[in-house]
């Protein structure tokens, strides 16, 4: 079964097209990287995927249903680029925060989730008294306190230092394996997307490229779009992550 | 006269019963305004309020039904401010510059062609909980309840709303009702709120006391908790203050809102200082 459907998508911003005739699937289990230039329209995409925008021309379906009748957004965890409320003066505790929405995972289930990524001892902090690193965990750990099915990641790691960046991205990977959870992760970095992701959609407002990444270093057309050395470095990390131990 | 015999009187009991459940439900209202940067929507309101006030004295209502001849169209406005908001090209703020505009022109074009209904206006101007009537304070109460019991039942969704708009929208919330329902319940505390404090103070009832109680914060839910507990005090000291100096009350309440700012910024200050 898929977890994403997109089909003949088309978004635009006052007339602008942010995006044009967009059409993929994810099946459930899968790591899809997205990737593109900026305002190549990867977030429009997700915001589209989400419903916080309405498709203006095609369709979107989550897990075999259509949007408007898709309801079952517990399936589905979301961690944005960018929180408004995460400045210094937000009164939440990072407790509230996961719990945000009225979920109730029971305290073990809250327990768990807290330890795993390492932020149980901050439950009662206020979020803008902690670091860009831990406000990141805990919003993570509010996508994942339902147990997703899918996980959504726009830009995630863009205020992170390289190793937590790669912490946090070897802690996606380990999700997507161990829970068999579907996981997109949009980022402008492809070398990331090389290293932790099985699939490729790489969009510049259309998709130039959608598939595997062994169809991607195959391919002589991206050899064309990318140049033989970018090309070359993208495979050769995901070559490497592949030796790479969880 | 001894002070505690000024509360005998019913009109006294009144405007203090009134002006507790007022305060209450802007305070409890103000936290997510105040944390959604819309502060200024009691400003915006009160100006509508103005306008409004001068379209009903102009059609010769009775004064006693001001209060519930003028909510419709607060409403109204206040439903347009949350229209203008969520249009891509206005900011929250400059939606409420628009509707605020709009009502203070509305009202000095209205005042002109009411000649001799000015002094009325003037009233509501600076506001008089004395003059609270018995379908005012039933109002009170019933709006009290009604905030209340919102914020209660829509807690959850409203936490998600206040905190990410977006995120709350991927969370399957539904965010155009809670809007509403947040926007209705201002323009209704926003009029209520002119009752104490006039037109030109109704956005502090909004403000002050989720301010002060964000400085001395927990959480989220004691935010809320202390915001009541602040906006509670100021009423009851206030007007003990006001008739104790012989001040105009509403001014009083929310010059004690002020001094409670203050104090707590002090507060948060010195700990800062001996950490």
């Amino acid at each position: 079964m898929n977890a994403v459907d997109v089909n003949h998508l088309t978004f635009s911003y006052n007339g602008l097209e942010a995006i044009s005739d967009i059409s993929f699937s994810v099946r459930q289990g899968t790591y899809l990287g997205i990737a593109g230039p900026n305002g190549s329209g990867k977030s429009t995409l997700i915001k589209n995927i989400l419903g916080i925008l309405r498709p203006q021309r095609g369709t979107v379906s989550l897990f075999g249903r259509r949007l408007d009748w898709f309801h079952q957004w517990d399936r589905v965890g979301y961690l944005p680029q960018r929180i408004a409320a995460l400045d210094h003066h937000f009164p939440a505790t990072v407790e509230e925060i996961v719990l945000m929405g009225g979920v109730n995972p029971g305290r073990a289930g809250l327990a768990h989730v807290l330890e795993s990524l390492k932020i149980a001892h901050l439950s009662r902090r206020l979020i803008g008294e902690l670091s860009y690193g831990q406000q990141q965990r805990t919003m993570l750990a509010r996508a994942l306190i339902n147990r997703p099915e899918l996980l959504i990641f726009d830009e995630p790691t863009t205020a992170l230092d390289p190793e937590t960046r790669d912490i946090f991205y070897s802690l996606t990977r380990k999700i997507n394996q161990e829970n068999n959870t579907t996981v997109i992760l949009v980022t402008h970095d492809t070398g990331i997307i090389g290293q932790y992701a099985q699939q490729l959609l790489y969009l510049d407002k259309r998709v130039i490229f959608f598939g595997t990444f062994e169809e991607f270093c195959r391919s002589q057309e991206m050899t064309g779009f990318f140049g033989m050395g970018s090309q070359h470095l993208i495979c050769h990390q995901h070559d490497e992550k592949k030796e790479k131990p969880l | 006269m001894p002070l505690s015999d000024l509360f005998h009187y019913e009109f006294v009991q009144r405007a203090l019963l009134a002006g507790v459940l007022i305060a209450a439900g802007s305070s409890l209202l103000g936290v997510f305004l105040v944390l959604r940067r819309l502060s200024l929507i009691g400003d915006g309101l009160a100006h509508v309020t103005f306008g409004s006030v001068a379209v009903v004295i102009l059609l010769g209502i009775s004064p006693a039904y001001v209060t519930l001849a003028v909510l419709p169209l607060v409403i109204v406005s206040s439903v347009v401010i949350m229209k203008l908001t969520h249009a891509q090209r206005i900011h929250g703020d400059a939606a409420i510059g628009v509707v605020s505009s709009f009502g203070i022109a509305a009202g000095i074009i209205l005042i002109s062609l009411s000649k001799g209904y000015n002094v009325d206006l003037l009233s509501y101007l600076f506001g008089n909980i004395l003059t609270v009537t018995q379908m005012e304070l039933m109002l009170s109460a019933m709006v009290f309840v009604l905030v209340a019991a919102s914020v209660i039942w829509f807690y959850p969704d409203l936490f998600a709303i206040t905190f990410d708009e977006e995120l709350a929208r991927t969370m399957g919330k539904k965010t155009e009702i809670i809007n509403t329902v947040l926007f209705i319940l201002t323009a209704i505390a926003a009029v209520l709120a002119m009752k104490i404090a006039g037109i030109m103070l109704v956005s502090a009832m909004l403000i002050l006391p989720p301010l002060a109680a964000m400085q001395l914060s927990a959480s989220f839910k004691k935010t809320i908790l202390a915001s009541l507990l602040f906006s509670i005090l100021s009423v009851i000291c206030g007007m003990l203050l006001a008739f104790g100096l012989n001040l105009p009350v509403g001014g009083t309440i929310v010059m004690l809102n002020i001094v409670l700012l203050l104090v707590v910024l002090g507060i948060q200050k010195l700990r800062a200082f001996t950490r």
